[in-house]
């Protein structure tokens, strides 16, 4: 088991035929993927080959759903086209809508979400994020599947690199599913999706969750885990140094006044019994007491 | 991006919303000339990006334009919280009935639009919502629906403005929001919001913050830009397209991907502690592919910056193997030294991650000079802070 991804998964990717779409397509069937078409209104009919394996070129996302019963569908396409991308996914109702585009205006993200909730048929993560992998079973987006094997830590993180560096300090016990959930103002899932979501995975026996400075995320985050979430949690929190009103490399990445500081997460997650760790790898050790923990 | 208030009335006369943008200045002659022109009283304000003007005396009334000239010499050059007032706004003095507090803003928590508006303007919002959260109406946004006349009268009554201004203020209020949407704004704020003498309502300030990332169809923000006001070596990293916010310490800072460098900022700033409270000197995200010339222009930013003793490189290799890295960084050496300069500050380099034994190897062949090798994230943490401390 794991979280939203699992090896049932059939992926289409939007933008595979691109340059970015084609290198992480290559990586995720490589990952052992079941990806099962891409989307290209200009190239429908055709397919496009992969190391040997022919994979299908779509002109809509909704024949691609159609012919091939995909229900994940993987955005590389840039900016400028994402919005539009994503609101095609939606309508063709595909349950989850990854984004991994980096500099989506913020009003688009607000319109596709906005989609995507009146729907109610779509999960969208990210954008900005660098997806989801269930190690083992299905990756989709662009986390390097080697990092680590199957395990029963959850990973949820706003940070891609971050994401890695955490996976490959607890590399020895592994993961059932790690999330990068992107680091804009305004995200598909976040922090409390995952939480949840892990909560009630029996796979998972244990969750690092990642936060950084800006909005109050892991605040709310705190909030739920005190109210809903019974499995040990350690947290990470980055951006104590950040100065205040500038934006770090995350458009999200803001100190606001006195709002968004990384000591306010902290504070907030420490007040509900969530370890936090001063670095990467005292938050990974941490974790590591506690695996070593439970199966004794 | 912020912008100063002259840009923002500017953009909020651009789409009908009632304001004065008046004349922009930036010596005491031309605030004279301004007053002269403009006749009778005005007000002189300095344009900076930040809040508390008038509190820092950054506002001034002035009677006639000898004292528009004087008040000018005053508030040029004054220091608000870190702005130093380059450029003024001079405007007719308004005959003010009433000021209200008008805005609109991403809600992150809700992930959709937030109108925050009171009929007590003037002040801080902040602290309206401290002392008398009553008095401030919060009125959730559909992005789906807008805010047409209807939805702008249902936030007027909200908001407790005066039953006699409603009319006046609704189409400010659906004008405000074709602002925060045509213009990709992801802060819309009008504060104070007046009502004249005269009965009709006028943004008599404004705040927006623009979306960068909507840079790509608005070629006219660039124009917003406040070159003077950027660091140099800001205005220097982003003229090479690199991520970089400059800090005021003394380790340089090179890594990929924001989190793990905001990361790295944190731990050298911990365990810069124990050496005399060495801190990170910048930001600096090179991004995932880290390629040489993408190195060496990041290394010469930083080595250019007088306050760095020392410099940390940390890459953790995820996509971008670390054998690439470290054959980028023997590159940015190489590619240095053809551009004239040289590393001559010791170099702190942690890679860890895909293909990591390959990438020190690498690094170790080449021997280059003031290059240390430390493969832990906080070991590399201590050992670049103990460098910048000598």
């Amino acid at each position: 088991m794991s979280i939203f991804l699992t090896k049932d998964s059939k992926v289409i990717v939007q933008g595979m035929t691109g340059s970015e779409g084609t290198k992480h397509t290559t990586r995720m069937l490589a990952s052992g993927t079941n990806i099962v078409g891409g989307v290209n209104p200009r190239k429908a009919g055709q397919s496009q080959d992969f190391d040997g394996k022919a994979v299908a070129v779509f002109g809509t996302v909704a024949d691609a759903v159609k012919e091939t019963g995909a229900n994940v569908s993987v955005i590389f396409v840039p900016p400028k086209f994402t919005k539009d991308a994503v609101l095609e996914a939606v309508e063709a109702e595909v349950p989850l809508v990854v984004v991994i585009t980096e500099g989506v205006p913020v009003h688009d993200t607000a319109a596709f979400f906005a989609a995507a909730q009146a729907s109610g048929k779509t999960r969208i993560i990210g954008p900005n994020c660098p997806g989801i992998i269930t190690p083992g079973e299905s990756n989709a987006g662009i986390i390097p599947a080697d990092i680590a094997g199957q395990g029963r830590i959850g990973l949820v993180s706003k940070s891609g690199t971050l994401t890695y560096q955490m996976m490959y300090e607890l590399r020895d016990f592994g993961f059932s599913t790690a999330i990068g959930i992107g680091g804009d103002p305004i995200i598909g899932t976040t922090h409390i999706d995952a939480l949840r979501a892990f909560q009630d995975d029996p796979d998972t026996d244990a969750i690092v969750m990642i936060g950084e400075i800006g909005g109050d995320a892991e605040e709310r985050a705190a909030a739920f885990i005190k109210e809903n979430v019974t499995k040990p949690v350690v947290g990470y929190v980055a951006g104590f140094t950040a100065p205040e009103g500038k934006t770090m490399g995350h458009a999200g990445a803001i100190v606001s006044g006195s709002s968004g500081t990384a000591a306010a997460k902290q504070e907030a997650l420490e007040a509900v019994g969530v370890k936090v760790g001063k670095t990467p790898s005292e938050t990974a050790n941490l974790m590591r007491e506690i695996m070593q923990g439970l199966s004794k | 991006m912020d912008l100063m208030e002259f840009q923002a009335k500017t953009v909020f006369a651009k789409h009908g919303v009632r304001t004065t943008v008046g004349a922009v200045v930036t010596t005491p002659e031309e605030a004279r000339a301004a007053a002269e022109k403009i006749g009778g009283r005005v007000v002189v304000k300095a344009q900076v990006k930040t809040g508390g003007r008038g509190k820092a005396g950054g506002v001034k009334l002035a009677s006639s334009p000898d004292e528009a000239e004087e008040k000018a010499r005053e508030i040029l050059g004054l220091d608000i919280k870190g702005h130093v007032v380059k450029i003024l706004n001079i405007v007719p003095a308004a005959a003010i009935a009433e000021e209200y507090y008008f805005s609109f803003l991403i809600d992150r928590a809700n992930r959709n639009y937030l109108c925050i508006a009171s009929a007590a303007g003037g002040m801080e919002i902040e602290e309206v919502a401290h002392t008398n959260p009553d008095a401030v109406a919060k009125i959730s946004i559909d992005p789906a629906t807008g805010v047409d006349e209807a939805k702008a009268r249902e936030i007027a009554v909200a908001a407790k403005y005066p039953a006699d201004v409603i009319d006046a203020v609704v189409p400010e209020i659906v004008k405000l929001y074709d602002v925060f949407i045509a213009e990709d704004a992801s802060l819309v704020e009008v504060n104070p919001l007046v009502k004249l003498e005269d009965g009709n309502v006028e943004a008599l300030d404004g705040k927006v913050t623009l979306d960068e990332n909507a840079d790509f169809r608005h070629p006219d923000h660039a124009e917003f830009e406040d070159v003077s006001a950027a660091d140099p070596l800001e205005a220097a990293a982003k003229a090479k397209g690199l991520n970089y916010v400059k800090l005021d310490g003394s380790v340089g800072i090179i890594g990929n991907g924001a989190g793990l460098v905001m990361s790295t900022l944190d731990v050298v700033a911990y365990a810069g502690e124990e050496f005399g409270g060495q801190k990170p000197a910048n930001f600096l995200d090179i991004g995932g592919g880290a390629s040489a010339e993408v190195m060496a222009n990041g290394l010469e930013i930083i080595i250019s910056d007088p306050q760095v003793e020392s410099v940390f490189v940390n890459v953790f290799g995820g996509i971008t193997a670390c054998d690439a890295v470290a054959n980028g960084i023997v590159q940015a050496f190489e590619l240095l030294a053809s551009r004239g300069e040289h590393v001559a500050k010791p170099l702190v380099v942690r890679l860890d991650g895909n293909n990591a034994e390959e990438g020190r190897r690498i690094l170790d062949e080449a021997g280059l000079a003031g290059l240390e090798r430390v493969d832990t994230m906080d070991g590399a943490a201590k050992r670049a802070a103990e460098l910048a401390a000598k």
